[in-house]
């Protein structure tokens, strides 16, 4: 359907370069024609993913024939110059004039240039150095005195800018104005003291500002994290994919001596081209925090942790679990950052060593109504099913682009930055949403104006209403796109199914955290076995159990995250094997810590010391994403494995560990290692029987105001913001600073009810939270908006639970 | 030798008492062209300009009816007439002229050309230096408004047009009719990329045409007195009458109205000679940018076509007359610098080659230059010419290749002495008669 169409003759002109003939799709430029038949144009300015603009004048060709039989009269820059059919162009491999003028101009580009290369970043990987060196003199004639600024200047706390190294080709403003969005970065000054500059009051705050230090052709940009270093000789690049959303970047690791030193983008067109956001790019910290755990622990006698073997760790954690086993079971949760590996183990370990279904994933707020929709909707679809799924080019070719319950710009950058590409050339995105972000305006985006709860009454009206609202009714070029966050509010995701169904648009959901996607397809959820594979159906269970050389399964489908955390408190559940759970991100924090708390027996996996392992019995530290190989599940269902970067004995990923306990159990899982799960789950493949019927859910009380007096009672809206308080950022003060405030948006009707104050409190049933308040003029009435994570422990923790109404106060907490 | 008549057609009212105001320009007949022109229809407006072979007074000399009729009427979007009135080169003072004396003039011209095009705004983009000139023209504008020959029912036409005068903010660069859009739609004055040219995408992505102010000055009289009248004056590819603005070392230096063809010889004599016993060493025909020429060429008509075959460009007929006691390497280097203060950065050879051409002028025309550097600063000037995104590096290296065409032997003299003990700088000033009885210069 968006396959490309054959090319026809007439979509081709032919036009020869250095005596090579070639055809070339019409509009081609010149530059690129010349890749085609491998002549590489020196070129600074110029790159594919960004419009042309021709400053740097290092590609000037010959051109003796435009393709009407004239030459044009002197060198063309091949950057901004259209192929014409019978074209004749001559670069610097066969033209005097275009090899003097190509280094005519490089020896200007260099005159004003410190060539400070052996103290320079970009040293050993400049295209400025490397061109200088290819395409320029030996030696420059330029006597004269250069031209210098102060040394450097910050764009961000992020971001440093070295300006005489610039050769302001524009590459990073027009990055930041075409591809981010946030232009604010822009040339000032002119002549040849032109360089790169921020207004007063607004540094370069963009999610995506270090990928100008990643397209700057010199050493000017540079960033606080990897300036001075490190030099791009020393390292070893290790591909990777980013284990921050669910939108499975493609990066590069750059390491040396097993450290990891900075990290790139990849570049794979068909998922996030050349681009990742700084998350992405500067959140690598963490591997290296001093509170990673370094050995196996067992909790003794005394009640403290001493350090264990792994064989003894094992066989402590496989006695206790067996005695929880037996003593009311055990509960797993696993959190959203597995492999979808790692989570098959897991997955595989509940069923096969624990002899339960009491296993889930989502380590934040859900619902019955979102288990049914990811075993209906979500689950066995894609091409991690071997199925089409809705990828990123339907993004693009789309006409409409519904987003609901997602802010893609802080919960999945790469999808933002394809919106904003798609947004750009024709596609109309709806939001429905409480009010229009900055983030939904960056994409063109059109308000449909929604408190949250109401998504389900306006999904189920958004069918007749599109073609109104974006130009053209929904239909199967058209994609919806619902958020994790769906989950809080009753009956939407429901509504989200029934409007694709309905008008033939497609429906993918867009998870937060790296691991949803394939936690999903791998079963770690109460009703689901891996593939997609009903727990309620006989047949399935069947092929589960023959896979993995077991009898049979649990057959009733096990508790949700929050009932096996509220089983645990209450002491029906005696165990329970937690990897990488924080327990502020879960539905409710004091029930999870008191199901921590009151748990006999608890197994926590662990990258680094946590308020889980505090309570653990045994603590097992597991392998973090640059130890071990596995994969990503994107939210496209597309399967994104990666190797592991560095080879470290001692650490295992959670799979192998969960594999020794099992065995210890007696109860073996049937592999090791990454590749014979890799085997297992291919061999068990995915389900193809009946889809469970997602349950209709019932309708839903409103939830109560909070009862303190005064004030204003508006409902909360909130997600997290890209930079917050997450764990995964920890270690970079750069990135730390590039966080956007936390403020309470309101709207203009509140505002004015509150008497316009600087500040407003907010009341919730968990505690009370005091924050600055902006005004959104879009916002619905009777909304405020906090971000869910950027202060404290985050809203779960500290105001209120999901889906609840606030009292708001004006001025700060008495 | 018999000085030819001028032909005050533009000039004509300059002498009237209170010149530029509109009961002045209304009593010579000043708004008729208008009932003319709105008597034919557009097209017509745009085949007599056309006709008369009015060419682009702004330099390029690029046909005026021609760029009028490039504009495709079946664009939906709005159309804009810009004039470009941002008068920055060094030597060239003819718009700022005639603006001061006869802003109704260019006012009556863009209702006219707004009028051809089918335009409803026209936009004037003055240099923001001459702040007389703007309120001046601003003043026209307002008049012009109250007497209805701007706003709504133009003279009962039904025609409609609103006129704005926009003031620059100091950019050699804005004169560049790309960058003047930039700079007009509140963005950074930066010469765009084309296509898409300006008839096509051009004031806020819509067709626009950019016309110089001594353009949209000449159409009043093509519209009153007929194509063929205008295209009888000139030569045979240069037609009409153009004001030559003479300055520097001549008796009565200023602006100088006469038909296309005219030599400078005949406009030396009209303006009294060159200064009292000193004699022409070189000059410019269309500012700073345009090659230099010597008194070889004295003789040479003053259009298009001979300027060009001369190896020179008629440019703004900018003809800054130096004589034998100025440095040519000193001029050329103040040029040079002027075009490294007014590079706007966006491209290398520009930005670069000025800062890098300033250097080494410097250093010969402080005796201090070395082997070679005549011919790096030509193989510079090589680099620069052709290789730049836009016109400005290209006339950054005219004034030096032709200099040193012409005069080689100064700036070999730059090797060892300087310009100052060669060409003392009070010699060439208008006080240097007075210095000489004191025994200073001569």
């Amino acid at each position: 359907m968006t396959t490309t169409p054959e090319r026809t003759a007439t979509d081709l002109v032919t036009v020869t370069i250095d005596g090579v003939s070639v055809d070339v799709p019409k509009d081609t430029l010149v530059i690129r024609a010349a890749e085609q038949v491998g002549v590489q144009i020196p070129r600074f300015c110029d790159h594919p993913l960004l419009a042309p603009v021709g400053a740097c004048r290092q590609c000037l060709v010959d051109v003796p024939d435009a393709g009407n039989g004239r030459a044009l009269p002197k060198p063309q820059a091949s950057c901004t110059l259209p192929v014409a059919d019978g074209m004749v162009v001559n670069t610097q491999l066969t033209s005097g004039v275009a090899d003097k003028a190509q280094q005519g101009v490089m020896e200007l580009l260099l005159i004003n240039h410190p060539l400070d290369c052996p103290v320079c970043d970009k040293g050993g990987e400049c295209p400025l150095q490397n061109q200088a060196m290819s395409n320029g003199r030996g030696d420059s004639r330029f006597e004269g005195v250069k031209r210098t600024f102060p040394k450097p200047i910050h764009l961000s706390p992020q971001v440093l800018l070295d300006r005489e190294r610039c050769i302001v080709c524009q590459r990073c403003t027009r990055f930041a104005e075409e591809v981010a969005g946030d232009p604010f970065i822009s040339l000032v000054e002119r002549g040849a003291r032109q360089q790169i500059g921020i207004a007063e009051d607004a540094p370069f705050l963009s999610y995506f500002a270090g990928n100008t230090i990643q397209i700057c052709p010199v050493g000017a940009l540079t960033s606080e994290a990897y300036r001075f270093r490190s030099r791009p000789f020393d390292l070893v690049s290790s591909p990777g994919v980013a284990e921050h959303d669910a939108c499975g970047a493609a990066i590069r690791v750059d390491h040396r001596r097993g450290k990891v030193m900075r990290r790139l983008s990849g570049d794979d067109p068909e998922v996030n081209e050349e681009w990742i956001s700084d998350k992405d790019r500067f959140a690598f910290r963490y591997l290296t925090a001093t509170d990673r755990l370094p050995y196996p622990q067992v909790r003794g006698d005394d009640g403290v942790l001493h350090p264990a073997s792994w064989p003894e760790a094992f066989a402590v954690a496989a006695r206790g679990l067996a005695t929880a086993r037996a003593a009311g079971g055990v509960g797993v949760l696993t959190g959203g950052r597995l492999t979808f590996e790692d989570a098959y183990a897991y997955s595989v370990f509940a069923r096969v060593a624990l002899g339960t279904n009491d296993v889930d994933f989502r380590a934040r707020p859900h619902s019955d109504e979102e288990t049914g929709f990811l075993g209906a909707h979500v689950a066995a679809s894609g091409p991690v099913a071997g199925r089409r799924g809705v990828t990123y080019g339907d993004l693009e070719g789309a006409r409409t682009v519904v987003l609901v319950g997602l802010e893609p710009e802080d919960e999945a950058g790469t999808i933002f930055l394809r919106l904003r590409k798609a947004s750009r050339k024709g596609t109309t995105v709806l939001s429905v949403a409480p009010y229009l972000t900055r983030g939904a305006d960056k994409v063109r985006a059109l308000l449909v104006p929604t408190a949250p709860g109401e998504e389900g009454a306006v999904l189920r009206g958004l069918a007749d209403r599109a073609e109104e609202l974006a130009g053209s009714a929904l239909g199967d070029q058209d994609v919806v796109l619902v958020g994790e966050r769906l989950a809080t509010s009753p009956g939407a995701l429901t509504a989200a199914a029934e409007l694709a169904a309905a008008t033939g648009a497609r429906l993918a959901w867009v998870p937060r955290r790296a691991g949803d996607r394939g936690a999903v397809e791998a079963g770690c959820l109460p009703t689901l076995l891996p593939g997609g594979r009903p727990v309620a159906d006989a047949s399935a269970r069947v092929d589960a159990a023959a896979a993995w050389g077991v009898g049979s399964l649990p057959e009733t489908p096990g508790r949700d995250a929050a009932a096996i955390a509220a089983a645990a408190a209450a002491g029906e559940l005696a165990g329970l094997v937690v990897g990488g759970v924080d327990p502020d991100d879960t539905t409710d924090p004091a029930t999870t810590r008191a199901a921590l708390a009151a748990a006999s027996f608890v197994v926590s996996l662990e990258l680094r010391a946590s308020e889980v392992t505090e309570h653990a019995d045994v603590v097992l530290p597991i392998a973090p994403v640059t130890d071990k190989a596995g994969s990503f599940v994107t939210w496209e269902g597309r399967v994104r494995p990666f190797d592991a970067v560095f080879t470290v004995p001692g650490s295992l990923p959670d799979l192998r560990v969960l594999a020794g306990i099992a065995e210890e159990l007696g109860t073996p899982l049937g592999f090791r290692t990454v590749d014979e799960a890799r085997d297992q789950i291919e061999a068990l493949g995915t389900w193809d029987g009946e889809r469970p019927a997602a349950p209709v859910p019932a309708p839903a009380a409103p939830p109560a105001a909070h009862p303190a007096s005064g004030g204003v009672v508006l409902a909360l809206s909130t997600w997290r913001q890209l930079l917050d308080g997450g764990s995964l950022q920890d270690g970079d003060d750069a990135l730390t600073q590039t966080r956007r405030p936390a403020v309470a948006r309101l709207g203009q009707t509140a505002y004015d009810a509150l008497g316009a104050p600087a500040e407003v409190t907010l009341h919730g049933d968990r505690g009370t939270l005091t924050l600055p308040v902006e005004v959104v003029r879009t916002m619905v009435d009777g909304v405020v908006w906090v971000p869910a994570r950027s202060v404290g422990r985050g809203l779960l923790a500290d105001l209120a639970g999901p889906g609840a109404r606030l009292r708001v106060t004006a001025g700060g907490a008495l | 030798m018999t000085i030819p008549p001028l032909t005050p057609v533009l000039t004509d009212n300059w002498d009237a008492e209170r010149s530029w105001t509109l009961a002045s320009y209304e009593e010579r007949g000043g708004y008729d062209a208008l009932d003319t022109a709105f008597a034919m229809t557009p097209d017509e407006v745009i085949a007599a300009v056309k006709d008369s072979g009015l060419r682009g007074r702004g330099g390029a000399g690029f046909p005026t009816g021609m760029k009028w009729g490039f504009i495709p009427q079946d664009n939906p979007n709005p159309k804009y007439l810009v004039v470009n009135a941002d008068e920055s080169e060094p030597g060239t003072c003819k718009d700022i002229p005639l603006m001061m004396a006869s802003p109704h003039t260019l006012v009556e011209g863009v209702i006219l050309a707004a009028y051809a095009i089918r335009a409803n705004h026209a936009f004037i983009y003055v240099r923001g230096e001459v702040l007389h000139v703007v309120r001046r023209l601003q003043r026209a504008v307002q008049e012009a408004y109250l007497a209805g020959h701007l706003g709504a029912n133009i003279h009962g036409s039904g025609y409609q047009l609103d006129l704005v005068v926009h003031a620059g903010a100091g950019a050699y660069i804005c004169g560049e009719e790309t960058a003047l859009l930039d700079s007009l739609e509140g963005r950074r004055g930066q010469p765009r990329l084309r296509p898409p040219f300006p008839a096509v995408a051009g004031l806020y992505a819509s067709p626009t045409v950019i016309n110089n102010v001594e353009s949209i000055a000449s159409v009043p009289a093509i519209i009153r007195n007929g194509a063929d009248w205008f295209s009888s004056l000139g030569t045979e590819k240069s037609k009409g009458f153009v004001i030559y603005s003479l300055s520097g070392h001549v008796t009565r230096p200023g602006q100088y109205e006469a038909p296309l063809g005219i030599t400078l010889r005949e406009l030396i004599d009209l303006a009294g000679g060159v200064r009292e016993g000193h004699r022409l060493k070189f000059w410019t025909p269309g500012g700073s940018s345009t090659p230099l020429l010597t008194d070889e060429h004295l003789d040479m008509p003053l259009d298009y076509e001979a300027v060009g075959a001369a190896g020179s460009m008629l440019g703004t007929r900018a003809l800054q007359i130096f004589d034998e006691t100025v440095s040519v390497v000193r001029c050329v280097l103040r040029w040079t610098e002027f075009y490294k203060h007014e590079s706007c950065g966006k491209c290398t050879p520009c930005r670069e080659g000025t800062w890098w051409l300033v250097q080494t002028l410097t250093r010969i025309d402080e005796g201090k230059g070395e082997p070679g550097d005549i011919e790096k600063l030509l193989d510079l000037c090589d680099n620069i010419l052709g290789r730049s995104f836009c016109a400005l590096g290209d006339g950054a290296t005219s004034p030096i290749t032709s200099a040193i065409k012409y005069f080689r032997s100064e700036f070999e003299d730059g090797m060892t002495t300087p310009s100052r003990e060669l060409f003392p700088h009070e010699r060439s000033t208008a006080y240097a008669g007075q210095l000489a009885g004191k025994g200073v210069g001569a």
